[in-house]
């Protein structure tokens, strides 16, 4: 609690809390939100890309090896899950795993360090420091997280239409678990609240995983000298939390995306 | 923590890493390790066939220890056999040589023998004329008794 004795934990944490947002209403842009996302997703790919041009069937460099080792850890996973015949849903897991872990690695950079690192900057450059924002966890953004979702959303419904066809796809939304034509209304409720709810599930689930982990982390920033014991078996299960909900997010995406490729 | 445009903004971030990925960063990563793979299959299936050749080889080179070794024994028997045909051989072929050297030293001294006997006799019978010629010298006519000496020295 490094900002300044003046103000309280409530203060405190809803600073913490709060997007550094441009423009108004809808057209708002959360602009630290938005900066971490694509920093982090670009150092995915510029990262990746650099073995992905030298990469050869020889003896490889030890970076090669580590990126090798999350490739094939998600091809194996993919390879598992999905059995059909698509060039675009191992590289979307592989996009999907390594930029959710990345963006969630973010929360175990100390709370206070970039907030405190941006107030300092605005300050020097005519802010009031008390109303610039940074919120450093792309991931504690529902925007970000039912982005992601909605893209795989939108796959979904792709995949469902060009495997199934259109008559398909909503044959297979009306006429289970009834196969009797007037109960198709109830059949249509149920699937549909079933399809809207793997969207939802995986954008709310990773979202309060992680705002949930920044927010005890932000709580323990408060407890004083008491945070210095607790910060650290803290962290060390948010590491799990971390790579598990990446996991999570990546694995459904697949299990989802093959259900769409599935024929009935 | 509403819904605004950044979610916009995120979805098309999403699109694009997903396609940068797809073209630039799965298909060569993907296809160094594929290509690896099969190269580290095919080198332990080449120790596989390697280590079967040469235990082949192997075998192989013991059966025909074995067989050189076997053959070896025979010539060796063969030679020895041989060897003693050849001395046989040669002792029967020497003996046969001894007989004949014999035989014809023993026809050699026999004519020696007889040569010596016909000399001897004629000497003798020399003699005798000689001597009886002594004895009768005065007595006896030469001429008229010459045909009793050739007598007597035929029956020598």
């Amino acid at each position: 609690m490094a900002s300044g004795a003046e103000l309280t934990s409530k203060e405190y944490i809803t600073h913490h809390l709060t997007n550094w947002s441009v423009g108004e209403g809808f057209w708002t842009w959360h602009v630290d939100t938005l900066g971490w996302s694509i920093l982090t997703g670009l150092i995915f790919l510029f990262s990746f890309r650099a073995v992905a041009k030298k990469a050869n069937a020889g003896v490889p460099t030890k970076w090669q090896c580590a990126v090798e080792m999350v490739v094939e850890f998600v091809n194996d996973t993919v390879k598992s899950t999905f059995h059909g015949k698509s060039a675009v849903i191992a590289p979307l897991a592989l996009t999907i795993f390594v930029w959710v872990f990345l963006m969630n690695l973010m929360d175990l950079i100390p709370v206070d360090f970039i907030p405190q690192a941006a107030q300092l900057i605005g300050g020097a450059m005519g802010y009031d420091p008390h109303h610039v924002y940074m919120k450093v966890v792309p991931t504690t953004d529902l925007n970000m997280t039912i982005a992601l979702a909605l893209g795989v959303f939108i796959l979904m419904i792709g995949y469902s239409i060009k495997i199934k066809g259109v008559g398909g796809f909503i044959k297979e939304l009306t006429t289970q678990p009834f196969n009797t034509p007037w109960l198709y209304w109830f059949n249509f409720i149920l699937e549909l609240v079933a399809l809207l709810a793997k969207p939802l599930s995986l954008a709310l689930r990773l979202f309060g995983n992680l705002y949930a982990g920044e927010l005890i982390f932000i709580l323990i920033a408060l407890l004083g000298v008491w945070q210095l014991p607790l910060h650290f078996p803290w962290a060390m299960f948010h590491i799990l939390v971390i790579t598990l909900q990446a996991f999570i997010f990546m694995v459904l995406t697949v299990v989802y995306l093959s259900m769409a490729h599935e024929k009935h | 923590m509403n819904i605004n445009a950044t979610l916009i903004g995120e979805l098309i971030a999403f699109l694009v890493f997903v396609i940068a990925c797809m073209k630039w960063v799965w298909p060569p990563i993907i296809g160094a390790i594929e290509t690896r793979q099969q190269k580290i299959a095919d080198g332990l299936a080449a120790s596989d066939r390697a280590e079967q050749d040469l235990r082949l080889a192997q075998e192989n080179a013991k059966k025909q220890l074995i067989e050189a070794k076997a053959q070896g024994a025979a010539l060796i028997d063969q030679a020895k056999k041989r060897e003693a045909q050849i001395i046989e051989e040669a002792a029967v072929k020497a003996q046969a040589e001894r007989e004949k050297i014999l035989t014809q030293a023993k026809a050699e001294v026999e004519a020696e023998r007889i040569r010596a006997k016909e000399d001897l006799r004629k000497q003798v019978a020399a003699l005798a004329v000689a001597g009886a010629e002594r004895i009768l010298q005065r007595e006896i006519d030469e001429a008229a008794h010459s045909d009793i000496l050739e007598k007597l020295v035929a029956e020598l």
